[in-house]
């Protein structure tokens, strides 16, 4: 579980943690009953629409582009047209 | 460097983004380098506000298509974006749209001078932001610009042929050429346009299995450090290896100062991405004939220009390589070449003009001119024969031994006179009528 | 009518502002009121735009001609506070409108507020909102349903003339059956996504809550439409569907569904009998043999749960809202889930099994539907559930809307309506209707001559239709 509340990025303390493994435990009960069913020879569904080539054409779109402020407005830390975070230390 | 016990076995990811006019998943202006501020180039999809959704460039998936045309890469005709998962503040979304399974392009290669190169895969994905360390109000803080959230990125993957850190420089640099001549990348290194990353293990001499391990070397801007890089670490995991310890699998940065590859995080569990289709966007079909139409705007490739002119002209490689730029610049030196040969003239020697800037380039003056320009420089004026004749007699007279040498059997001498005789004349002296004078003139005095 | 303007139906009070008899100035204060006495205990509005805010309200040539209209809190509107009821939003204003709020504008719609629902549309109760439950306004001891439950109640309580909400599976009609309303899911691709903030992104379909079948026509046809913002979106003309709901359902082949699925001893009768009433109107109907709905709910919960993980990937705090420690506890338990089906190892046990009977169920509505024009069902197992029924279930949202998941997965159109009233508790049942892709005309056909021939439509007698 700690792994996962690591990989989910959810800031979860250990006591929070274990109240959560029962539930999880009896979700992944209920899902069973799939092995019941023969999807041996069936394909999966990624999109129920059936489309395909759903392109666009390579053209600036000047309508849908946001000023600065506009992009910065909803942040609660920024700095100079920029978003800030803590240093991190990690690099990619 | 080559190592006497271990042998190289290295791979590279190279990622290129391309240079489309919008962004990869929607129609922000793609200009990240020449922004003038931050964060001007954004829109709800490359911020990842919530409610908006991609949809994908049709031209950045051409072009990738178009390279793995050009490096004889196998085209999925079905293909699809994938979602993959990680955490850092420079990607909005929480996950990077990539491909997984099927990538657009694969199994294909690149001819360099120091041998082939595999290519295992060519997918396309979208960058991240940009990320900016400084200290503001006394507090240690990343900044975060979007400017390059979204950008169209080329992932480029060989197999692990490459021998030597020389083979892998050269890899990287006709890949960048190609990419440049295709036009669909500008590749500005410094930018960050071209990153380069090299998966480094050594296993010994004349084994063939691949070695259970591999170290990444990530965040490489330059063929240089791409090349000490991969030195450094070939001499690093020797030692280790020739002393019987691990060669741990991880990552690791190169230090341009300092001269050494650094440990940079662990790469014991490999990251679990998550990858799942992206619902978002419906997947990609083409037909046959949609590749084939791809496969006509592939203009003749740098390689194959410089094999043609070897041959037909006679020029070296390296003066080949100067001005194998793009398709508009090979095609006009094409015509001049072609003008030239037409008229007599020698292609190597007007191109020889051409780079040592005594003619102009046909790209500034147009072939006429630059052939034109060429003939002016070749042409010889005529002396009068009376006042050569005079300086013949007079260079024969202050040096007497001539004669005798010249004899006594030293044709070599005329060489000499030819060199005092010529300081004496105008510039463009015929250097064949200066010789049959002076050959006439010896003559008569026998 | 004078001030019982808010109990017009969408279609009553068009023509009562076309003839001059009122204006939409005086429906929108009247729903106003409506909202006033009644948002503090019900809790239906998480925030409202009060008739002076309004800047004009002549509006002649457009389709809706500035009735007010309820939207769910998870669809974007630029610069007005969207929280999709979660505390990690709870300030958040978007620098762009959802294009269903531009296309409703476009037909002179008019947002007198945003309505509450399950956090993140997580649940089928709006128990799970983190600025508290919506109460149904039919009787308040009992939940409005979700997670489209403040839209369902704002119709409900004569708030506004219709409302929008969104179905990833059963969030429109579960709680448009739970509060005797009429709940239309429009077919996957037929209304835009761009601007709903998402949760499951292959399932989520925005679409009208309102009093009548017809309010429902009206509003989808200025809903729907092709947007080039949103791949998933058809290029399909958009039908006619006023004009196409006064066809006959004569000759129509309809198939009930799960009849003998156990657990449904309250609702199945009433679909009986609802379908004895489409017979005498000469349709054919029969019982039919389904795939289980109890695998759906596997197939749904796993998911819309990994899509969920993803599309909540991007709430860190950095651009926009709160960090990740504000998310609630469902959204959390969903996020982990979701995560742990697309893990390295588990990815093929779960996600991709899931993805694969998934298709199952969609062959399985290609067979019924090639022998039957259209498909009924409970909405919901029984009525409307009392307060705090789904604080101790773990999968209290999937579970409730079983009936309704495998319609959803296949991306199917689907509509509720009621079909029985219980006097003494004043809650409703609901009737699905359900058919193939793109034929939404033939579920508001059907839901329409089922409405118009029962008496269950608690606005018909005030509307004179």
């Amino acid at each position: 579980m700690k792994d996962l509340i690591k990989l989910a990025n959810l800031p979860i303390s250990d006591e929070q943690a274990k109240s959560l493994e029962s539930a999880f435990s009896e979700t992944l009960e209920v899902f069973k009953n799939l092995t019941d069913l023969d999807i041996s020879q069936t394909e999966p569904t990624n999109q129920v629409t059936g489309q395909e080539n759903v392109l666009r054409e390579d053209k600036i779109d000047e309508d849908r582009m946001l000023t600065q402020s506009q992009a910065l407005q909803s942040a609660k830390h920024t700095h100079e047209g920029f978003f800030v975070v803590p240093r991190l230390i990690d690099e990619k | 460097m080559t190592n006497q016990k271990y042998q190289l076995v290295c791979g590279m990811e190279v990622h290129a983004e391309l240079k489309t006019n919008s962004k990869m998943f929607c129609g922000c202006k793609n200009d990240p380098f020449h922004a003038e501020k931050p964060n001007i180039y954004t829109c709800p999809v490359c911020l990842g506000l919530p409610g908006a959704l991609p949809v994908a460039n049709k031209q950045a998936i051409e072009w990738t298509i178009k390279l793995g045309l050009a490096l004889g890469c196998k085209i999925n005709l079905f293909s699809k974006f994938d979602r993959k998962h990680y955490f850092y503040p420079d990607l909005p979304k929480g996950y990077q749209i990539s491909q997984y399974d099927l990538p657009f392009c694969y199994d294909g290669k690149i001819e360099t001078e120091l041998g082939t190169v595999r290519i295992h895969r060519i997918h396309l994905e979208e960058d991240t932001g940009k990320l900016l360390h400084k200290t503001v109000n006394g507090e240690q803080v990343s900044l975060i610009d979007f400017n390059r959230s979204s950008v169209p990125l080329i992932e480029i993957v060989t197999e692990p042929d490459i021998t030597t850190a020389a083979h892998a420089a050269a890899y990287g640099k006709q890949l960048r050429k190609i990419l440049q001549y295709l036009d669909i990348a500008n590749c500005d290194m410094e930018q960050g346009g071209m990153r380069l990353e090299a998966n480094v293990s050594l296993r010994p001499v004349g084994e063939t299995e691949l070695p259970n391990y591999k170290t990444e070397i990530k965040n490489i801007n330059s063929f240089r450090f791409l090349e000490q890089a991969i030195d450094f670490e070939i001499d690093r995991q020797a030692e280790l290896l020739a002393n019987n310890q691990i060669v741990s699998q991880e990552t690791r940065g190169w230090n341009s100062v300092k001269q050494v590859t650094y440990s940079q995080r662990s790469k014991e569990d490999a990251e679990d991405y998550r990858y799942f289709p992206d619902p978002d966007i419906p997947p990609i079909r083409f037909t046959e004939e949609q590749i084939a139409a791809i496969r006509e705007t592939i203009p003749e490739l740098p390689s194959a220009i410089a094999t043609r002119w070897q041959q037909e002209y006679g020029i070296e490689p390296n003066m080949i390589e100067q001005i194998i730029v793009n398709t508009t610049v090979s095609r006009q030196y094409d015509k001049l070449f072609t003008n030239a040969k037409n008229e007599g003239i020698s292609v190597a020697s007007l191109l020889k003009n051409i780079l040592s800037k005594k003619v102009p380039s046909p790209l500034e003056a147009g072939a006429e001119q630059t052939l034109l320009q060429f003939k002016e420089l070749q042409k010889t004026d005529v002396v009068d024969d009376t006042q050569l004749i005079a300086i013949v007699n007079k260079v024969l007279t202050e040096n007497p031994d001539i004669s005798a040498k010249y004899f006594s059997g030293q044709k070599q001498v005329i060489g000499f006179v030819m060199g005092q005789i010529l300081r004496e004349l105008p510039k463009k002296s015929d250097p064949a009528q200066v010789r049959e004078a002076i050959i006439t003139q010896l003559e008569a005095t026998k | 009518m004078k001030n019982n303007l808010h109990k017009l139906t969408l279609k009553k009070a068009l023509a009562q502002i076309q003839s001059g008899e009122t204006t939409a100035k005086k429906i929108y204060a009247d729903c106003f009121s409506q909202i006033e006495a009644g948002n503090k205990d019900l809790n239906v509005f998480l925030s409202t735009n009060s008739p002076t805010s309004m800047k004009q309200f002549e509006n002649p040539e457009t389709t809706l001609q500035n009735c007010p209209i309820a939207v769910k809190d998870n669809i974007c509107i630029e610069n007005e506070v969207t929280t999709a009821a979660s505390t990690v939003l709870e300030d958040y204003k978007p620098a762009y409108s959802a294009t269903l709020i531009d296309n409703l504008k476009l037909h002179g719609g008019a947002v007198i507020g945003k309505t509450n629902l399950d956090a993140w549309a997580h649940g089928s109760s709006t128990e799970t909102s983190q600025f508290g439950r919506t109460l149904n306004p039919r009787n308040p001891k009992y939940l409005p349903g979700g997670s489209s439950g403040g839209s369902a109640a704002a119709v409900a309580a004569d708030m506004c003339t219709a409302a929008i909400g969104t179905e990833t599976a059963g969030s429109i009609r579960q709680p448009a059956s739970w509060c005797g309303v009429v709940g239309l899911k429009p077919t996957y691709g037929r209304v835009s996504r761009y601007g709903v903030i998402a949760m499951a992104s292959s399932t989520d379909s925005p679409g009208p809550i309102t009093k009548t079948v017809e309010d429902a026509a009206i509003m989808l046809a200025c809903l729907a439409g092709h947007d080039s913002k949103d791949g998933t979106t058809t290029n399909q003309a958009v039908p006619d569907y006023v004009s196409l709901l006064q066809k006959s359902i004569s000759g129509l082949k309809i198939g009930i569904m799960y009849q003998d699925i156990p657990g449904l001893k309250i609702a199945n009768p009433y679909v009986l009998a609802a379908a004895k009433v489409l017979e005498s109107l000469g349709a054919k109907v029969e019982l039919v043999n389904a795939l289980d709905p109890k695998y759906a709910v596997s197939v749904y919960t796993i998911v819309q749960r990994a899509e969920v993980s993803s599309n909540l990937a991007r709430f860190d705090g950095i651009r926009f809202g709160n960090d990740r420690s504000y998310f609630g506890d469902e959204a959390r338990r969903r996020i982990l889930l979701g995560t742990h089906t697309l893990r390295k190892g588990y990815a093929e046990k779960y996600y991709q099994v899931a993805q694969k009977t998934r298709t199952l169920f969609i062959e399985d509505f290609s067979r019924l539907f090639s022998s039957y024009d259209v498909l009924i069902s409970p909405t919901s197992p029984s009525f409307a559930e009392p307060i705090g029924a789904s604080e101790d279930s773990v999968m209290f949202g999937e579970l409730a809307d079983m009936l309704l998941e495998p319609s959803s997965i296949a991306g199917l159109p689907g509509i509720s309506v009621p079909c029985f009233h219980d006097e003494k508790t004043n809650l409703y049942l609901g009737l699905n209707i359900m058919a193939p892709a793109w034929r939404e005309d033939l579920v508001l056909q059907v839901a329409h001559a089922y409405e118009i021939n029962t008496d269950w439509n608690s606005w018909r007698k005030d509307n004179n239709d």
